[in-house]
C-alpha cells in the first residue's frame, strides 16, 4: 500500500504544527546551521576577493627585485631584506635593453618630515622616475609626474599625495609651491588622485620625489626594490633569468637578488584564503550536524509521544514501511523549511553585511548555498531514520495500551 | 472463516512466563454474532489482538479465510488488516488533531485511497452514523457516543469482513453505550463478523454465541448456529 504524497506531506505537516515550540526549535537550529554556511563562505569569499584584487591593483606582469638572497624566497625578504650588496641605478640602467622589459622603476623608500610655512608633518617619501605612474595604475589629479630622462639627474620636484595636499595647503593651490623636505626645498609639480590605502602603502599620505634625490635625501647609493613590468606573463620567466644573469655579472658572479613575481604572490595568497573558507565552511557544517542530532533527539520525542498513534495507525493497516516514510517525511519537512529559512537568512544577512561595508563583496558563492541545503536535507534524512525505524519497530498492543 | 487451531501465546514478565493463551482452538464462521468474556487477565484481548494480526501466536496456527496468516510478511499481514479486519477500542483511539470526517478517512488515506472517493464514502458513512453535522469537529469537542460512533465509521470504511470490539462500552454511558451497540449489531444484520470482548455481562448476553474466558482457556462456548 503507498499512501499518495500529498497526503504523506498533509499528514505530517498536522503533526509537526500541533507541537510548535518543538517545530521552532528545529527550524532554528537548521536554519541558524545554514545561514551560519551561507555567511561564513560569503565573507571568506569577500576577503579573497578583496586581498586578490588588492594584489592586482600592485601592478600587472609586475616582477619585485628585492637585495639580498632569501633562501627560501616569498614575503619574508620583504621584511628582512638582508644586504649583500646594494643594488643600484647602474643597475636598474643595465635592465632596461631587454625588448620583454615595458617598464623599469627603482624604488627608495623612507619617511621625512615635510612643511610648507608653518605646517608640517610626517611622511612617507617614495624615490622613483617617470616609469612609476604608469606601472602601479596611479593618476594625477592635478599637475603633472616625474620628468622622464636620466634618472641619475636629481632634481628638486615632487608629487604629493591628497591628504598632504589639504592638510599642508589648506587654502593654497599645491602646484608651483616649494615644500621643504628634510633639509631641502622640492617644488610641488602634481597631486595624486586619491585612491586611499593601497595593500602596500597610503597614497594619500605620499611624495614622491626623483629617485637620484631620494638617494641624497637618505644619503644612500643603495635601492629599496626595483619594479619591473614585463610586456606579458609568458615571458615572465625569460625575463627573471635576464635579470638575475644581468645582476649577477654586475655584481660579481653573485646572485644576491630576489625576485618575487606578482603571480606567486597571488597564487599564494589565493590557496592561503581558499583554505580558510573551506575550514570556516567546515566548521560551520559541523554546526548543522549538531542541529541533526537536535532533529534525532526531538523526533525520539515525537516518537514516544504518538506511541498510541503509531500503534493505532498500525490497527488501520499501515505497515511497517508505511510508518517509517511518515516519520521520515517529518525530518524531511522540518530539515528541509529550515533549510530554506537558513539560506534566506544567510543570504539576508550578507546583504546587511554588504551594507556596512561597501568594500566587502561577500556575496555566498552558489555551491556554497547548494552544499548548505544538501547538506541540512542530508542531515534531517540520516538523524530522521533512527527515531522512523523505532517508531516502526513498536509494539502496536502496547502502543495502544500507551494511553 | 477464522480457524484457529491449538494457539499459544506466551508472555514473558519480569523472570516470569504468563501462559496467555492455552492450547485455543476456535472456529468463527461468517456474519457470526460472538461476545468473549471472562476476568481481567484471562487472555481475551490477546486472542482478539492474535486475530486481528497485532500480535503473534507463539505456536499453533490461524486460517483466515482459508488463508494461514502466521507467517506472512508485515506487508501483506499489514494489507489484509487494512481491508479485512476493523477494530473498536474502549478508548476509542482518535487522532486528536484530525476532524471526524479524517479520523473516518484515515485508513483509505493509509491504503492510498483517491480524495474523491475518500471524500464520497466518508460522507456516506457520515451520513450513516447520524453525525454529518459533526464532520468538521474535532474528537475533543465530541461526546463519548459520538467519538465511538467516529470510531466505527473508520473501523467499517474499508468494509471489512470482521469488526472486533474491545470493550466498546467500557467508556460510555449507558445510553451511549447502547447506542452504540445498537450501530454494531446493524452492521452484524447485514452481515460483518462481530466479535465483542467485554466483561459487561448485560452486553456479553446480548450475543449469538457467548465464550467464557479464564486463564487462558476457553470454560464455555454456546456454540454456533450458523454454519
Amino acid at each position: 500500500m503507498i499512501m499518495n504524497t500529498h497526503d504523506s506531506l498533509q499528514f505530517s505537516y498536522t503533526a509537526i504544527i500541533r507541537h510548535p515550540l518543538r517545530a521552532v526549535l528545529v527550524l532554528l537550529a537548521i536554519a541558524i546551521g545554514v545561514a551560519s554556511i551561507i555567511i561564513m563562505t560569503g565573507l571568506g569569499e569577500g576577503a579573497r576577493r578583496f586581498i586578490l584584487n588588492e594584489f592586482s591593483s600592485l601592478g600587472t606582469n609586475l616582477l619585485i627585485i628585492i637585495p639580498g638572497k632569501s633562501e627560501t624566497g616569498g614575503a619574508m625578504s620583504i621584511i628582512s631584506g638582508a644586504t649583500t650588496r646594494d643594488l643600484t641605478l647602474q643597475d636598474t640602467i643595465s635592465l632596461q635593453r631587454h625588448h620583454q622589459i615595458k617598464r623599469v622603476a627603482p624604488i627608495v623608500f623612507g619617511a621625512a618630515e615635510a612643511s610648507w610655512q608653518q605646517r608640517s608633518r610626517e611622511v612617507t617619501i617614495i624615490g622613483s622616475t617617470s616609469e612609476l605612474l604608469a606601472l602601479r595604475h596611479w593618476s594625477l589629479s592635478q599637475g603633472v609626474f616625474l620628468p622622464e630622462g636620466e634618472m641619475t639627474r636629481a632634481s628638486a620636484v615632487s608629487i604629493i599625495g591628497t591628504k598632504i595636499a589639504s592638510e599642508l595647503f589648506p587654502q593654497t593651490n599645491p602646484v608651483g609651491q616649494k615644500i621643504r623636505i628634510g633639509d631641502r626645498k622640492f617644488r610641488v609639480i602634481g597631486v595624486l588622485a586619491s585612491k586611499g590605502r593601497s595593500i602596500d602603502i597610503d597614497t594619500q599620505n605620499l611624495i614622491i620625489i626623483p629617485v637620484a634625490s631620494a638617494q641624497h635625501l637618505f644619503n644612500t647609493p643603495g635601492l629599496f626594490r626595483i619594479l619591473i613590468e614585463t610586456r606579458s606573463r609568458e615571458s615572465q620567466k625569460q625575463v627573471k633569468t635576464f635579470i638575475i644573469n644581468t645582476i649577477k655579472a654586475r655584481h660579481q658572479n653573485e646572485e644576491d637578488i630576489t625576485i618575487i613575481s606578482q603571480d606567486a604572490l597571488l597564487g599564494t595568497f589565493d590557496q592561503i584564503l581558499t583554505a580558510l573558507t573551506l575550514t570556516i565552511t567546515g566548521i560551520a557544517a559541523i554546526s548543522l550536524s549538531v542541529a541533526g542530532i537536535l532533529i534525532m533527539n526531538i523526533m525520539l520525542i515525537t516518537v514516544s509521544q504518538r506511541t498510541a498513534e503509531i500503534g493505532l495507525l498500525k490497527a488501520l493497516g499501515a505497515s511497517r514501511h508505511q510508518i517509517q516514510i511518515l516519520f521520515i517525511t517529518d525530518a524531511l519537512l522540518l530539515a528541509t523549511t529550515g533549510a530554506i529559512l537558513g539560506i534566506l537568512l544567510g543570504q539576508g544577512s550578507n546583504l546587511i553585511i554588504h551594507h556596512f561595508l561597501p568594500t566587502l563583496n561577500n556575496s555566498a558563492p552558489l555551491w556554497s548555498i547548494v552544499t548548505a541545503f544538501l547538506v541540512a536535507v542530508f542531515t534531517g534524512l540520516l538523524f530522521g531514520v533512527i527515531p522512523a525505524r523505532r517508531a516502526a519497530d513498536l509494539n502496536p498492543i502496547q502502543s495502544l495500551a500507551h494511553h | 472463516m477464522i480457524k484457529l487451531k491449538n494457539i499459544n501465546r506466551i508472555f514473558q514478565v519480569g523472570d516470569q512466563q504468563v501462559h496467555a493463551l492455552k492450547n485455543i482452538t476456535l472456529d468463527i464462521n461468517s456474519g457470526e454474532y460472538l461476545s468473549i468474556m471472562g476476568p481481567s487477565g484471562s487472555g481475551k484481548s490477546t486472542l482478539l489482538n492474535i486475530i486481528g494480526m497485532l500480535d503473534q501466536p507463539d505456536s499453533g496456527s490461524y486460517h483466515l479465510q482459508g488463508k494461514e496468516v502466521t507467517h506472512l510478511t508485515d506487508n501483506t499481514q499489514s494489507m489484509i488488516r487494512s481491508s479485512q479486519i476493523g477494530f473498536i477500542f474502549q478508548f476509542f483511539h482518535l487522532l486528536p488533531r484530525l476532524t471526524a470526517a479524517e479520523n473516518i478517512a484515515l485508513p483509505m488515506m493509509l491504503a492510498g485511497v483517491p480524495y474523491a472517493e475518500r471524500k464520497q464514502r466518508t460522507n456516506k458513512i457520515l451520513q450513516l452514523l447520524e453525525i454529518t453535522e459533526r464532520a468538521d469537529h474535532k474528537p475533543e469537542q465530541l461526546s463519548g457516543g459520538q467519538r465511538q460512533r467516529v470510531a466505527i465509521g473508520r473501523a467499517t470504511i474499508m468494509q471489512p469482513k470482521v469488526l472486533l470490539a474491545d470493550e466498546p462500552t467500557g467508556n460510555l454511558d449507558r445510553h451511549a453505550g447502547h447506542e452504540v451497540i445498537k450501530i454494531l449489531e446493524q452492521l452484524n444484520q447485514k452481515g460483518i463478523t462481530l466479535i465483542i470482548v467485554t466483561h459487561d455481562p448485560e452486553l456479553g448476553e446480548r450475543a449469538k454465541r457467548k465464550i467464557k474466558f479464564i486463564d487462558g482457556s476457553i470454560t464455555t462456548d454456546t456454540g454456533t448456529d450458523l454454519a
